[in-house]
């Protein structure tokens, strides 16, 4: 009994001395995409093993999540795969806080079918009327006589607002569209399903589906999602990652801040699937 | 002394009960508080505003037609009111392509004039922009968009929560959507369940009732995530073939289940309560002559029927709470349902998905504390019946 109050006490005094205090370990906390959060692990994984005294806690939970934390001050650098939205704008104004926002990678979205759908290229339009329900039918873009099913992620997902914003002219989805809580959930249902349709990260991309080319010029010039195409620009429908930090933090946090903009830090970027920043 | 500790262990058992209830009211409170809030208030996000042509008679424009005008489904403002004009949108986003820089002013002090004279030039102009960038002038007003009231929220048809620039929250698919599953799934484990437990209870042999009922019991053990994957990866792809349908996520496999996930609870409760029926009663049934199945179906069964009763609203409560198996397996698609093989959503699927990056106290995010409110008062009338039930039993 008395040892583990001893063990207590041992640790409250580690956490206290591990506190802003002390430069010797210096902790900071990483919160929020889910998209960004395999990047923001690897990074802090090789940073810390360069910089021992500095420990990195990387968290989930989406960008919504991380931005919250970071305006309650519960995080030092949130994740986010879309820009701060107009409400959270203006409560930063409210509350009086100056955000730095870091692009880190960018990532392209594949739109994605099941292998066996002799469909090989869509253009915008018709990825419009796919997702807002105006193309129900396979049969409309030259497939076969089957009904088309959506597949979308959760509308608060970055991912979501990002595919509405650039591909569907900011239309809203169609009711009948399928939500699925994740990108792996996805990419099962699709990989299961003979007419599906949906959006992924590129670098959630697998054998089990099959990605579309896309046009943006009405049909002149298709693009399949690669990380060459997604480089040269070339694939239009790429979107950077964010890190957003408080300016008052911004000593706590530039070493890995600038870790990760570094070439080792873009080499990462890349193995882990996302396009890294092009200097 | 002996006294005195007696005394203290009971004051420390009743702290405990109170502690309980006060904490389940304090909760209740919050959900609600959060939930209420969320009533009466506006669609359209704080201290943003539309704006048109003072020319213009549109009186209110509400959530679903914003929806249509944004959508580019309603192209002329003939279409609502008595005013023949193009629809023009014009958003923050829109500015570059329409102004040149000069024009704006560097930290944006001409937009209002810029933006006033657009809309004057432009007759059908919708704007959408923050009360604060832009004042009013002669050439335009605010149209007034409707708060959200308690009946739209519960008969609305369509969730759209991010909808820019209004929220369209009409819950009525998910309440359709969650009743339909459950009762459905309750429909599938009932006689699934009452069998199983009338054979546990009063057929198997104590061997076999030794090995099966640690089995059932496990059931109820594994983690909903676990059924909600395998529900993904057989149960989904298994309607899609048995029906033939285009997609396998339909409120069908969520019924098959969350039928799977309420059996123990069927089994076990229906099984203590089938227990119950006195032996002499039991023993005079037979003694008259009738068989074992006489025996079970005409005086073991009513006896129980209180208990079984309770068993499947328990199981209904089960379902109706259920998760993450469900977000797995339904689709997740706010459609008004019409048949079984489409696919569905439900209240704690919505909950759990959209929560996580819901902005804190926003619209969205109170929208869905409402939802948690609607969903507690779905169980606390099933708990309610329960008690019904289970009460009436006991006074026969």
């Amino acid at each position: 009994m008395k040892n583990s109050y001893l063990f207590i006490a041992l640790c409250l005094l580690g956490y206290a001395c591990g506190g802003p205090g002390n430069s010797a370990t210096k902790s900071i906390t990483v919160k929020g995409s889910d998209t960004v959060l395999p990047v923001a692990q690897k990074t802090a994984e090789s940073f810390m093993v360069a910089n021992p005294g500095v420990s990195i806690t990387v968290v989930g939970g989406g960008s919504g999540t991380g931005l919250t934390a970071l305006m309650d001050g519960n995080t030092d650098i949130a994740m986010s795969s879309r820009d701060l939205k107009a409400d959270e704008k203006l409560k930063l104004q409210d509350k009086q806080i100056a955000f730095e926002v870091k692009t880190l990678a960018v990532d392209a979205l594949a739109v994605i079918v099941h292998p066996s759908n002799p469909v090989q290229r869509l253009t915008r339009e018709q990825l419009e009327g796919i997702f807002t329900g105006s193309i129900t039918n396979w049969k409309e873009l030259g497939g076969e006589d089957a009904a088309i099913v959506v597949y979308s992620r959760e509308n608060s997902s970055g991912t979501y607002e990002f595919f509405k914003e650039h591909v569907m002219d900011k239309k809203n989805y169609s009711s009948s569209v399928l939500n699925m809580p994740a990108t792996g959930a996805i990419v099962q249902s699709i990989s299961q399903t003979a007419g599906a349709i949906g959006y992924i990260g590129f670098a959630y991309m697998t054998p089990e589906v099959k990605s579309i080319e896309v046009s943006y010029d009405q049909g002149q010039s298709y693009v399949g999602p690669s990380l060459e195409t997604a480089k040269d620009k070339s694939y239009p429908i790429s979107r950077p990652l964010y890190y957003i930090y408080d300016v008052k933090n911004a000593d706590k946090v530039s070493a890995y801040m600038d870790y990760v903009l570094s070439a080792e830090g873009q080499q990462i970027v890349e193995q882990v699937g996302y396009i890294p920043l092009s200097r | 002394m002996g006294r005195l500790v007696e005394r203290s262990a009971e004051g420390l058992i009743k702290a405990c009960g109170f502690a309980s209830a006060l904490i389940v009211l304090l909760i209740v409170f919050f959900l609600f508080k959060e939930g209420i809030s969320f009533l009466n208030s506006s669609p359209v996000e704080d201290h943003y505003a539309l704006f048109v042509h003072s020319g213009n008679p549109v009186t209110q424009l509400d959530e679903g037609q914003i929806k249509d005008l944004f959508d580019k489904k309603i192209t002329n403002w003939n279409q609502l009111t008595n005013y023949e004009y193009p629809v023009v949108l014009l958003t923050a986003g829109d500015l570059e392509r329409l102004f040149t820089p000069e024009q704006l002013g560097k930290n944006l002090e001409y937009l209002n004039a810029c933006v006033a004279h657009y809309i004057d030039t432009v007759p059908g102009t919708l704007a959408y922009f923050s009360e604060r960038q832009l004042g009013l002038s002669p050439a335009i007003r605010i149209v007034p968009v409707p708060n959200i009231s308690l009946w739209k929220f519960l008969s609305g048809r369509q969730w759209f929560p991010t909808a820019q620039p209004a929220a369209i929250m009409g819950t009525l698919p998910l309440i359709l959507g969650t009743l339909l599953v459950s009762l459905l799934a309750i429909l599938i484990a009932l006689p699934l369940g009452l069998a199983a437990a009338i054979y546990l209870a009063e057929i198997a042999d104590p061997r076999m009732r030794n090995i099966l009922k640690p089995v059932i019991e496990l059931l109820s053990g594994i983690p909903s995530v676990v059924y909600g994957f395998f529900g993904l990866v057989v149960i989904v792809p298994f309607i899609q073939n048995l029906f033939g349908l285009p997609v396998g996520e339909t409120a069908l496999a969520g019924s098959f289940l969350l039928a799977i996930m309420a059996l123990p609870t069927i089994i076990t409760v229906s099984e203590d309560a089938i227990r119950t029926c006195p032996i002499a009663v039991k023993e005079a049934s037979l003694a008259l002559g009738a068989s074992h199945w006489q025996t079970i179906f005409r005086v073991i069964l009513p006896y129980a029927s209180s208990g079984i009763t309770a068993a499947a609203i328990l199981g209904i409560g089960r379902a109706v709470g259920e998760t993450m198996a469900v977000l797995m397996v339904t689709g997740n698609a706010a459609l008004m349902p019409t048949s079984l093989t489409q696919p569905v959503r439900t209240i704690p699927a919505t909950i759990a998905a959209e929560l996580g990056e819901a902005s804190f106290g926003g619209l969205h995010f109170k929208a869905l504390f409402a939802l948690g409110c609607l969903l507690f008062l779905i169980t606390l009338v099933t708990n309610l019946l329960v008690e019904r039930t289970t009460s009436k039993s006991r006074k026969s």
